[in-house]
């Protein structure tokens, strides 16, 4: 296993190289530029030109990417134009709001997806399932920011929920990890545990529709198969109790392609977080980077997706590993 | 059946090592509450003020955006400021001032008896000290950085980088503990409006140079900043810095004792929130205490809510660019006056800007000295403006007309909408409009302002500091590629009005040139939006300013 690991570690080097070349490429083949965003309203041709051979962005392009490529593996990603602090320092200081928001979501998604999957497979055909295929198709249809914006603005007051942030502001809440919920109960500060999961409940809520009906409808087609698969059938023959049969050889084997469907899904949560952040004002990396790609923050934009990028394949090589765990012919091929 | 024991006696064995770290983690991790907070004697208050983006570092010199500079006002003094709720200079840490016969030496009477949060003394030799480090600075980084210095000082004791201005700022001397003279190399139009930019705030000479305000270095395609810039910024203002967190998106500052004023607020904290709808939420739940720039769509809404919407007098214009270069028909004058007829602007201004907006009559706004109620008057009236067309052989005329999208300005809430508008109003007298639109970030203004692409396009301006030159000077004081014009005459009008003396004179000076202006019609102005902030009913005494300059010294929150 140990050695299945590295050699996805390793293959994973080429991959982010051409894409380091292709972000940085195509960050500067747009119109702007860093000077021209630090200098705002006041820029001119004269200043911007000026800026530019400070920060030698006049330099010829394949030098700045040797220059960027040769920070960047010494973990400097530069300062970021927005904040003017160092983006890596940004990244960890951000990335525990994401892992908190996406974990949130994941557990929507996979807690309810997965039963109900199962259970509209079970009842195919029936009120359940019937529910259960519009209900997700809607999920897919309806895009993140539009929900986030309904559930803030319809939901928030009625039920007494924040509309933005991790946590109420000037509430007294000790950072040891920056995982707010986490620090609460390492510190035993109860009030904040609620404050931060009541500041969840909303953007984990939009964050997760996506995932949540894609997951559903995977298990569902997922336990259809399984369900006509020969092997179902022997160990009906057998006589063997519908639950273990269910439990043991059903569920179990369709959880493969969900498997894989998860990891795809926590890849794209990613994505999903740069909206669903910025409308909740959900600090994480997404709201990072919607800020970055608004105010024209380069180093921020370069660092965030060559990061994503890192946890994409990170993430992908878990859904191999997992493989191994829920499938034991796999590890043995 | 011993396989299956195994794995649980693991499994229980992994459960019970994950249970004692975090047993062990909770002990090494202590709530760092402060539990006296709450008993302590506070009066004012705590006030949290939605901002809509982040502040750049707390270095007023080396900052130019309004988010940084909401804070630093709270926290640093000037010469001189503005009146709240006007563009009128009056005196903040100089009690009197006195420009010479030349303008080009100024006399400021600074106050008794005040001090810098960090305990020194302000006085003269402050001033000096500050206005010394500035025309000082060295480093190109740190120079590119100092914009508003660069506009206004226009050169540096040793300009480096590509910099090549000849330096306004001469020297400073401290004549006595309350007297600082401020010698020009030149008169400038700018002063003494210009001491109110907060980039020029007064900082404490102990905390600049005790944590090395002066270093500026590259990182990446950006640069960094001193302690002194994130983490000590140390001026005379009500407020004092206590913290800026960046996970949260919370600066925090806290009532000061010794400067100039006494805030009557224990506390204000300025909360990052970039989603419009997301600061509404916020105000209507109570997290936060106000905002700024409401959608004008909102404000009955927040009325009804008990919100107070207080609009800020016009500081800014929307114009629609005229580039002379791009489409011959536009060098004819009737042309351009055309334009200015066919558009709708009364109609404009009362269907799709904010209550409080006016139309735009020439290019600098009324609350500034220089503004002109005699320039040449462009009613709407489409049938003089298909006369006109048709006098200068345009009756055909085609017109790429830019537009940005992807951005909402102060001057421009919603550029589409701007856009159809006037479009409509140009088709109406026989003008063929071809729409191009750009992404603000991707491309708009070098486009329009660098290559000059466009035939019209929407632009605008929001004023830094109350002097005419600051808008017409920087539309129409020399040739640009966003008009295509040469007109050596106005050039050396504004030029000449730049440099006349302050007071009549110089005001006169640009009344004449605001006429001028509007005779030749280089653009056409368009309105004059007024922005606003909005705060919860519980808020009083804020004052909205012209020019973004709220002073929160005075707030209570009840």
């Amino acid at each position: 296993m140990l050695r299945f690991i590295v050699r996805r570690l390793l293959q994973a080097i080429p991959t982010l190289l051409i894409l380091s070349i292709l972000v940085f490429a195509w960050l500067r083949a747009l119109p702007g530029g860093p000077a021209g965003a630090m200098l705002g309203d006041k820029a001119t041709p004269e200043k911007i030109a000026n800026l530019n051979h400070i920060l030698g962005l006049d330099q010829p392009i394949y030098l700045q990417y040797i220059k960027f490529l040769g920070r960047v593996l010494t973990g400097d990603f530069g300062n970021s134009l927005v904040s003017t602090q160092p983006v890596v320092q940004e990244v960890l200081d951000f990335l525990p709001a994401t892992i908190e928001l996406s974990f949130a979501a994941l557990f929507i998604a996979v807690g309810l997806g997965i039963p109900l999957g199962y259970l509209a497979a079970r009842f195919r055909g029936g009120i359940i399932d019937n529910l259960t295929i519009v209900v997700t198709l809607v999920g897919v249809a309806v895009p993140v920011f539009f929900l986030g914006y309904l559930l803030q603005n319809n939901l928030a007051e009625p039920l007494g929920l924040p509309s933005q942030g991790r946590l109420t502001t000037g509430l007294d809440a000790t950072d040891i990890t920056g995982f707010a919920i986490l620090d609460g109960i390492l510190t035993q500060e109860w009030d904040a545990v609620w404050d931060a999961i009541r500041h969840l409940i909303l953007p984990a809520i939009t964050l997760a529709t996506i995932p949540l009906a894609v997951i559903t409808r995977i298990t569902r087609a997922s336990v259809l198969d399984v369900m006509n698969e020969d092997f179902i059938r022997t160990a009906q023959s057998k006589g063997l109790a519908e639950q273990t049969i269910r439990g043991r050889h059903v569920l179990r084997n369709a959880l493969l392609p969900v498997a894989t469907t998860i990891g795809l899904q926590t890849g794209l949560l990613l994505g999903g977080a740069v909206l669903t952040e910025r409308v909740f004002t959900f600090r994480g990396l997404g709201f990072l980077l919607a800020e970055g790609i608004e105010r024209k923050d380069y180093p921020r934009r370069q660092a965030l997706i060559l990061l994503g990028a890192l946890v994409y394949v990170l993430v992908n090589m878990l859904v191999d590993v997992s493989y191994g765990l829920i499938d034991p012919r796999v590890r043995v091929r | 059946m011993l396989q299956l024991r195994v794995a649980r006696t693991r499994r229980i064995a992994l459960i019970g090592l994950a249970g004692a770290l975090a047993v062990s983690m909770s002990a090494c991790a202590e709530s760092k509450r402060d539990d006296n907070a709450a008993g302590g004697e506070k009066t004012g208050g705590t006030m949290v003020f939605g901002a809509t983006g982040n502040p750049k570092m707390f270095d007023p010199i080396f900052n130019d955006e309004g988010e940084t500079f909401r804070i630093t006002r709270q926290i640093y003094d000037t010469l001189l400021q503005n009146k709240p709720g006007t563009a009128d200079v009056v005196g903040s840490l100089a009690e009197k001032w006195e420009p010479s016969n030349d303008g080009k030496t100024w006399t400021f009477t600074l106050k008794k008896g005040v001090k810098f949060s960090d305990d020194t003394a302000f006085d003269a030799k402050a001033v000096c000290f500050n206005f010394d480090r500035w025309f000082n600075m060295k480093g190109a980084a740190a120079q590119s950085q100092m914009i508003y210095y660069g506009d206004v000082f226009e050169g540096f004791a040793k300009n480096e980088g590509d910099a090549t201005g000849d330096p306004v700022y001469k020297s400073c001397e401290a004549k006595d503990d309350s007297t600082a003279v401020i010698n020009l190399n030149k008169a400038k139009g700018a002063f003494p409006a210009a001491f109110t930019l907060p980039s020029f705030s007064i900082s404490s000479p102990t905390a600049l140079q005790k944590y090395n305000a002066d270093t500026v270095t590259q990182s990446g395609d950006s640069f960094s900043y001193s302690d002194y810039a994130n983490k000590y910024p140390t001026g005379t203002g009500p407020f004092k810095f206590e913290s800026w967190d960046q996970a949260k998106g919370e600066v925090s500052i806290v009532k000061s004792t010794g400067g100039t004023d006494t805030a009557k607020l224990d506390k204000l904290i300025f909360k990052v929130i970039p989603d419009e709808n997301a600061r509404k939420q916020a105000l209507k739940s109570g997290d936060i205490d106000g905002y700024d720039y409401p959608s004008p769509a909102d404000y009955a809404l927040l009325r009804n809510d008990g919100a107070q919407v207080l609009i800020r007098p016009s500081f800014n214009i929307l114009y629609l660019g005229i580039n002379q270069a791009n489409n011959p028909a536009l060098k004819d004058v009737r042309v351009r006056q055309a334009l200015a007829y066919g558009i709708n602007r009364e109609q404009f201004v009362k269907s799709k800007l904010a209550e409080g907006s006016e139309v735009a009559t020439e290019f600098v706004p009324k609350a500034i000295a220089g503004y002109n109620d005699q320039v040449p008057q462009f009613p709407y009236d489409p049938e003089k403006a298909k006369q006109l067309l048709a006098a200068a052989g345009a009756s055909n005329l085609t017109l790429n007309f830019y537009y940005p999208t992807e951005v909402t300005r102060p001057y421009m809430p919603n550029p589409a909408d701007t856009f159809t508008a006037i479009s409509e109003d140009l088709k109406k007298i026989g003008i063929k409009v071809e729409a191009i639109a750009k992404p603000w970030n991707g491309g708009y203004k070098d486009d329009v302002q660098k290559a000059g692409k466009q035939d019209v396009h929407l632009l605008g301006w929001t004023g830094d500091y109350n002097d005419a030159g600051n808008f017409v000077g920087t539309f129409f004081g020399r040739s640009k590629p966003e008009f295509g014009f040469d007109n050596p005459a106005l050039f050396s009008a504004i030029s000449a009005a730049d440099a006349a003396a302050v007071g009549d004179a110089h005001t006169k000076a640009y009344e004449e040139v605001n006429k001028q202006i509007m005779d030749y019609m280089p653009a056409v102005p368009i309105a004059y939006p007024t922005p606003a902030l909005v705060v919860g009913s519980k808020i009083k005494g804020v004052v909205a300013s012209p020019l973004t300059d709220e002073r929160f010294n005075t707030v209570t929150k009840g």
